[in-house]
């Protein structure tokens, strides 16, 4: 593959083939406690599309022009957690102050996913395997994406799942993780389209 | 090493110092929204606190509780207030706590409201009697295997200033089985006419916070913060038969309105119906009995549902509510106040139905 579609295939892959959620099961906490309203899981799954849009190409930069400079590459936990903590907070800041609506829909979940590991794990990916600057940034977009489509998936489905007859011990958690290892195994159809390592 | 130490040590403290900077300077500009006035009761009340906190918080710094148990993290739904001017759209995390009805009245969960411009507000004008005391623990006995009578001293402020049937909000610092201070409500046992103290009747829950709290950890000369008082649960001033009605710790509430009605004389036809299991669970009788011979028109009728062989019981038997059916008569001319468990409250008003009483005549405090 040429390097200038590297981007794009990708981002294609991050979505689908390689969807963070649904191959590497990270971020599973929210995704569990708020897939049960369609409503609720469009405003989480839209704040995790911007969060890690963002956050990704910011710890890139981190990486590529502190870290890596003067030999700190270990300490990129940390680094990543406190650059992606901050900015969520900034972000949060802002939109309380000057948007009241986009406050109400996607702001009030920026706390929630601050300490998510499917973000860390993004930015932690975007090291290991050597993206560049652009990559990074389209990889964090498709990875936030394929976690919005897997959790709004997950949320129609639930919704439905009120008027099914679940055994007792399986309600609530039980059953969405057993619903999330189909959904995981249904994803499993397009890894032949593409990978991503 | 010692160089690539301090290079790592210097490149954190240079990020987080940089983000920290960044933060406090979003906080003083983004985040500041100025000094704000909040109007209470149509300007009864003015009061000026720094924007962009909740406005829980807000009212607390200025010493108007509202009551909240759960300590302002949206998980109680009690702080409930009107917001008349200023208010803006309903957050999510109001929204379960909210029905369409007081929607309609702009009625908002005040902790998670936050201040961001001049707001007015309406609340119940008894919660500016409420205040914060520090207290005291002078005496805790034990009224029955599970109920303890905790006796507090006022300090600071030294008098409170409550209706018999109050309740009072408990603060339980920070132990084990919790990691943050929680508040738990508890009806005042102690006559009003006390202003120094309060006492509180707690029964053991177990795993409860506080009751665990006061059960297993509270100790004479300890320190407690209480706030209060609140509620409506207080004797009407008619001329109606008064029925009484309690099982368990509900006994509190009932015993303040008996003080006070022997203090001022009132001398009302009451019956007090308390429901217990086996006489192991009664308490009090004796200070019952004082007030009957005290009060004429005063009679206290304990109920077993299981007497035990060796209660030798000779008084009344049966569930509370066949109690209650049997004997009441002249409902349509009688008030009732109920405190005990919801299903215990739930039960009693479908009976006290039954033989007459009204409804608007019915008031209870039921325990959640």
């Amino acid at each position: 593959m040429t390097d200038s579609l590297m981007p794009f295939a990708v981002f294609f892959a991050s979505i689908f083939t390689g969807n963070i959620l649904l191959t590497n099961y990270l971020g599973m906490c929210s995704f569990l406690s708020v897939s049960k309203e369609l409503k609720t899981s469009t405003g989480l799954g839209m704040a995790v599309i911007f969060v890690m849009a963002t956050t990704t190409p910011l710890n890139w930069i981190v990486y590529q022009y502190l870290l890596i400079p003067y030999n700190l590459e270990y300490l990129r936990f940390i680094v990543f957690i406190i650059v992606i903590a901050a900015f969520v907070q900034l972000t949060e800041m802002t939109l309380e102050r000057y948007s009241e609506p986009l406050y109400q829909s996607l702001g009030i979940f920026l706390p929630l996913i601050t300490v998510n590991c499917a973000i860390l794990g993004v930015s932690l990916f975007m090291v290991i395997r050597e993206y560049t600057l652009l990559t990074s940034f389209f990889f964090g977009l498709g990875s936030g994406i394929g976690w919005f489509i897997a959790i709004i998936a997950m949320a129609g489905i639930r919704q439905k799942l009120k008027n099914a007859k679940i055994p007792p011990g399986l309600e609530g958690p039980g059953i969405t993780l057993v619903i999330a290892g189909f959904m995981a195994m249904a994803f499993m159809g397009f890894s032949g389209m593409i990978a991503i390592s | 090493m010692i160089v690539t130490l301090l290079i790592s040590i210097g490149i954190i403290s240079l990020i987080s110092v940089f983000l920290a900077i960044l933060l406090v300077i979003a906080d003083a500009t983004i985040g500041n929204y100025g000094v704000v006035k909040i109007s209470i009761n149509d300007g009864s009340k003015e009061l000026e606190v720094q924007g962009g906190q909740p406005l829980l918080k807000a009212l607390n710094q200025e010493g108007v509780f509202i009551p909240s148990a759960c300590g302002g993290r949206g998980s109680c739904g009690m702080c409930k207030v009107r917001v008349v001017g200023g208010g803006g759209d309903y957050l999510p995390t109001e929204l379960p706590w909210i029905s369409d009805e007081e929607k309609e009245k702009n009625v908002r969960l005040s902790c998670q409201f936050k201040v961001k411009q001049d707001v007015a507000i309406v609340i119940p004008e008894e919660l500016f009697l409420v205040k914060e005391f520090k207290t005291t623990v002078e005496s805790i006995r034990d009224l029955t295997h599970d109920i303890k009578e905790v006796r507090l001293r006022l300090k600071e402020p030294a008098e409170i200033s409550a209706k018999a049937g109050q309740y009072i909000q408990f603060e339980v610092p920070e132990y084990e089985l919790t990691d943050e201070r929680v508040y738990r409500a508890y009806s005042m046992a102690s006559s009003p006419d006390d202003k120094n103290h309060v006492e509180l009747e707690i029964r053991l829950v177990p795993n409860g916070i506080c009751t665990t709290y006061v059960h297993q950890h509270l100790k004479e000369g300890d320190e407690i913060i209480i706030n209060g008082p609140y509620g409506d649960f207080f004797l009407r001033e008619t001329d109606k038969h008064i029925i009484f009605i309690a099982g368990g710790s509900g006994m509190a509430p009932i015993k303040s309105m008996l003080l006070d009605m022997e203090k001022k004389g009132i001398t009302r036809k009451a019956s007090y119906f308390f429901g217990a299991r086996s006489k192991r669970d009664l308490f009090l009788l004796d200070e019952m009995r004082a007030l009957e011979e005290k009060m004429p028109n005063f009679s206290f009728i304990p109920a077993l549902s299981e007497p035990q062989e060796e209660d030798n019981w000779d008084g009344e038997v049966g569930l509370i509510t066949d109690v209650v059916r049997r004997m009441v008569s002249e409902g349509a001319n009688s008030e009732a106040y109920l405190c005990g468990s919801p299903g215990m409250i739930d039960a009693c008003i479908k009976v006290l139905d039954e033989v007459g009483v009204l409804p608007e005549n019915i008031f209870y405090d039921k325990f959640s």
